[in-house]
């Protein structure tokens, strides 16, 4: 029971800076933008030197009032940060300017995968490239990257951590390790596959009242609800998230700024990219990579995240129609 | 100040790019759901199995083992219950932690250490191993007090097996022993494999073995709910095990416990039959061994003392022991000589001491310096003489000889409810050209005569061949367990239709003769003559020196030879000598002369079993 109203408190703070940012004054989070990003790099450094270490990770920064992770910051002043760079040079826009966003995106991306942590880092370096591709970003050299990078991996696979490198190892094939590494993705697909179509009902789910699912309320959330309300309540979230996501694109769309217009873009694809992530990491599609599921798992910081992304959104949203008339 | 002014192209590629991401979310939504769809539908019920294998814990309720009584109900074998400590392999997260805390309440020795670590290893997420038994009543309250600290380690009874005589039925009744990896390898091989669990019982060696199916019993289940700690939340079904049957032997303990304090501390085996129907009533194997070792598990050292022993301790003497009869064969080899015709018990030849084969100086020399003088058959037998039994060989001829110790059972398996039986050699010249790639020289004939050369036969061979002789008429198949229900009356009278025997192809004469032979083998005259004196009962025997160290054509000295070397004393017998009711055969290893040494345990042997007529 402590962790419902544990999560309500989280949702209720959430809900609170979801509400002041919707409400911030016009041009307030454009202003914001690039404060926030030197602030949070400026932790992620503080941080990287001086954080909390959990579970092999630093990624906690504890600032003896509140204990907070930078990196979730970053996930929203990283986009905040890009789109108000191309914004503000949008008109004498050059390649130029795509190199130099691109190593404000990497910057980030490189700290947090340093802690390590490799789920955020691709978030947060999601949320950055989504506002370089929808800043029109040369499909061309796009493409030239995604070739280079793909050449690479074989490099990048040698710096990657051995309980990562593990992980993706795993996925290929979780039987290799099933009480180790493989564990969780066996746990979870067993539940979901076993809630079947209409699933177990609520609190029936043997997989996670018993605990054979780990983080059953955090990462692996999904596969509780898999679990306890089958393909049907699968469905019914995966509707939720589209109707979201589609309002998301909405506001995008009709942005009045290019400010706007990016980050707006950028902080809804990457819900996506949460959402998707989580999904294929609990179906055992992706490697394990500690994504929440947004809204829905356990935890603060990632209620607070997500909730002032849909902050800024619904910021948008109201601001627009002020320009407009 | 915010701006809102887009060039139209702009505004075509953003929206362009969009529509690209909608199309590419909606893809992979799209996988997202056909994996879901893949999970949750189309192998929903292969998940559900799963999901319910991680839930229910199906735990075995071992079932109680047979107990073993001896034929008037005296329990041989029987269960006691023990406490054992049980580690969920599951709930374990640092191992050498719990074994160092639980060190302090119940001593955990290093070999234990090693074997639990090894057992942990191999076992699955949710079996349990057994990681202490037998505790005392000490250990357990110091456990119990302190169980909380140890919530991945379970105190449970379990039933262990008791030897009530300890080694005087080692050989008979073998052990049962934690199953090893290997046993179930085997079970598996068999299909049997789901009928035991993991640190079950198996019977070892000896009925144990042999009944292992009928004393068994079938496990029961008992299917748990249980979260992923193991921890057992609710039962969910329970299946009861059912007991296994219990086995009634033909053996007497009184009778064997006589058998094995007459052969005292010498090793070798002693056999005793009902020659009517081949039921054993005694069976003993010397050295034997203390076969609650077994049970309760034993370390690497004494395991290392027991196998590598000398004495070999383990070696079921009576079945799977194999000796040279010496000449406790000769009766065997008259009887051939009889039905030949080579021989009538009249027919009687001048002993000088020693045989030659014709254009041949070589002597084959009796056992007694200047030889018998004239010997008929029944003279060869009451004082084996060798040189009757050398020439007669000879002239019968290998294959011959062969055909006789055949059909007395020698050289096969008699058939015995053990596991392992020793077949033994019965030669002849197919036997030796397969053995050995050689023909059959004259020569080899010759010592077979008096039971030396290939002849191996085994304790129970000889008392199944003497039972033969006593009885008569047929060759009975010994056994250790009639039925599964004590009925003294059954066992006893012994229906002898039921009685599965082969008849002898031989001259009822014929056997009479030798039987007189081997009455007067025991009275003044005979070389057992002395075990017999002052018996009130009549008797019939032979006696056998098997040669042991080969000092062809030579005499020697038995002080200056090592005691494994002296010559293995035989003796076969029964009693009473007119209506047998008891068959036995003796073997003393490196024990010295068939007659002075066999002889007085196998008297006292028959002693007992007459003491305890009514």
């Amino acid at each position: 029971m402590s962790k419902v109203l544990t999560q309500a408190k989280n949702f209720g703070l959430a809900l609170v800076l979801m509400w002041v940012v919707a409400r911030a004054p016009l041009g307030y989070l454009s202003r914001l933008a690039m404060p926030l990003y030197l602030l949070a790099i400026f932790l992620l450094v503080l941080t990287a030197l001086i954080g909390d270490e959990a579970k092999g990770a630093q990624r906690w920064l504890d600032l003896q009032v509140i204990r907070i992770q930078p990196s979730e910051l970053m996930k929203i002043a990283l986009p905040l940060m890009l789109a108000w760079y191309f914004d503000r040079y949008e008109r004498v826009i050059s390649p130029k300017y795509y190199l130099i966003a691109t190593l404000l995106l990497l910057a980030p991306v490189i700290l947090i995968l340093k802690q390590p942590d490799l789920g955020t880092s691709i978030l947060v370096f999601t949320s950055g490239f989504f506002v370089l591709f929808f800043a029109g970003m040369s499909i061309r050299v796009l493409g030239f990257i995604a070739t280079l990078s793909i050449l690479v991996m074989p490099f990048a696979w040698g710096m990657l951590e051995p309980y990562q490198q593990t992980r993706v190892l795993t996925l290929l094939n979780p039987a290799s390790d099933p009480l180790g590494a493989g564990y969780h993705t066996i746990q979870s697909t067993i539940a979901i596959g076993s809630g079947g179509f209409l699933g177990k009902g609520w609190m029936q789910g043997t997989q996670a009242q018993l605990n054979f699912l780990p983080e059953g309320t955090t990462d692996f959330v999904f596969a509780v609800l898999g679990e306890e309300f089958g393909f049907i309540g699968v469905l019914v979230i995966f509707l939720a998230y589209l109707a979201l996501l589609w309002r998301g694109l909405q506001i995008a769309r009709l942005a009045p700024s290019l400010f706007s217009r990016l980050a707006a873009v950028s902080i809804t694809l990457t819900f996506f990219i949460y959402a998707f992530v989580n999904v294929g990491m609990v179906v055992g599609l992706l490697p394990i990579v500690g994504v929440p599921l947004p809204l829905i798992s356990f935890g603060g910081s990632s209620a607070a995240t997500v909730l002032i992304g849909i902050g800024i959104l619904m910021n948008f949203r109201s601001n627009r129609r002020l320009v407009q008339t | 100040m915010l701006r809102y002014r887009k060039s139209l192209s702009e505004l075509g590629g953003f929206n362009f790019r969009i529509r690209g991401a909608i199309i590419a979310m909606l893809i992979l939504s799209a996988l997202l759901l056909g994996r879901l769809f893949f999970l949750q539908i189309i192998n929903a019920d292969y998940y559900q199995l799963r999901a319910e294998n991680n839930r229910i814990n199906i735990s075995p309720i071992l079932p109680n083992r047979g107990l073993i009584y001896d034929r008037n109900g005296h329990v041989l074998a029987k269960n006691y219950s023990s406490f054992v400590l049980e580690l969920w392999a599951n709930g374990v997260e640092d191992l050498d932690q719990v074994l160092d805390d639980l060190n302090d309440l119940v001593a955990i020795s290093v070999e234990e250490r090693a074997l639990i670590e090894k057992a942990l290893k191999r076992a699955g997420r949710f079996s349990n191993i057994v990681i202490r038994d037998d505790l005392s009543e000490d250990e357990i309250a110091r456990f119990t007090e302190n169980s909380y600290r140890f919530p991945e380690i379970k105190l449970s009874a379990q039933l262990y097996r008791e030897y009530v005589y300890g080694d005087l039925t080692s050989h008979l009744l073998g052990y049962v022993r934690r199953i090893s990896e290997a046993d179930l390898d085997r079970l598996e091989q068999r299909g049997l494999r789901a009928a035991y669990i993991n640190s079950d019982w198996i019977g070892k060696r000896g009925i144990e073995a042999f009944y292992e199916s009928k004393l068994r019993g079938r496990l029961g289940l008992n299917h748990v709910e249980v979260d992923s700690k193991g921890t057992e939340l609710r039962v969910l079904e329970q299946q009861q095990p059912v007991g296994g049957e219990d086995i009634f032997l033909t053996i007497d303990i009184t009778l064997q416990k006589a058998a094995f304090d007459a052969l005292g501390n010498q090793n070798g085996a002693l056999v005793a039959l009902d020659p009517n129907n081949g039921s054993v009533l005694a069976f003993v194997s010397k050295p034997g061994y203390d076969p609650s070792l077994f049970v309760r598990g034993f370390d690497q050292k004494t395991w290392r003392e027991i196998r590598d022993s000398a004495d070999r301790p383990l070696v079921n003497r009576v079945s799977d022991g194999v000796y040279p009869p010496g000449s406790t064969l000769k009766p065997f080899i008259a009887i051939a000589g009889l039905e030949e015709q080579v021989r009538t018990p009249d027919w009687s030849m001048w002993d000088p001491g020693f045989f030659s084969l014709p254009e041949s100086k070589y002597k084959f020399r009796d056992w007694k310096k200047g030889g018998h003088g004239e010997v008929n058959l029944h003279k060869a037998i009451v004082e084996s003489v060798d040189t009757y039994f050398y020439k007669l060989a000879h002239e019968l001829e290998i294959d011959k000889i062969h055909r006789y110790l055949v059909q007395f059972g020698f050289g096969s398996k008699t058939g015995i409810d053990l596991p392992s039986e020793a077949s033994g050699i019965a030669p002849s010249k197919e036997w030796k050209k397969r053995r050995f790639g050689q023909p059959w020289y004259p020569g080899d004939t010759i010592s077979v005569g008096i039971g030396q050369g290939y002849n191996l036969v085994t304790p129970i061979q000889l008392a199944v061949a003497t039972a033969a002789l006593a009885n008569g008429h047929k060759l009975v198949r010994p056994v250790l367990s009639r039925s599964g229900t004590y009925s003294p009356s059954n066992i006893t009278s012994g229906h002898s239709s039921q009685i599965p025997h082969k008849p002898l192809m031989l001259s009822p004469q014929h056997i009479q003769v030798i039987k007189k032979a081997m009455e007067d083998v025991m009275k003044t005259g005979g070389t057992a003559a002395g075990a017999a004196r002052g018996a009130d009962y009549s008797m019939a025997g032979k006696t056998g020196t098997a040669q042991v160290f080969s000092l062809r054509g030579a005499e020697y000295d038995k002080e200056l030879l090592e005691k494994k070397l002296l010559d293995h004393a035989l003796f076969i017998g029964y009693a009473p000598a007119d209506r047998p009711t008891i068959a036995l055969a003796v073997v003393v290893e490196n024990g010295g002369g068939g007659g002075s040494v066999a002889g007085p345990i196998a008297r006292k042997v028959f002693d007992a079993y007459f003491d305890m007529q009514p």
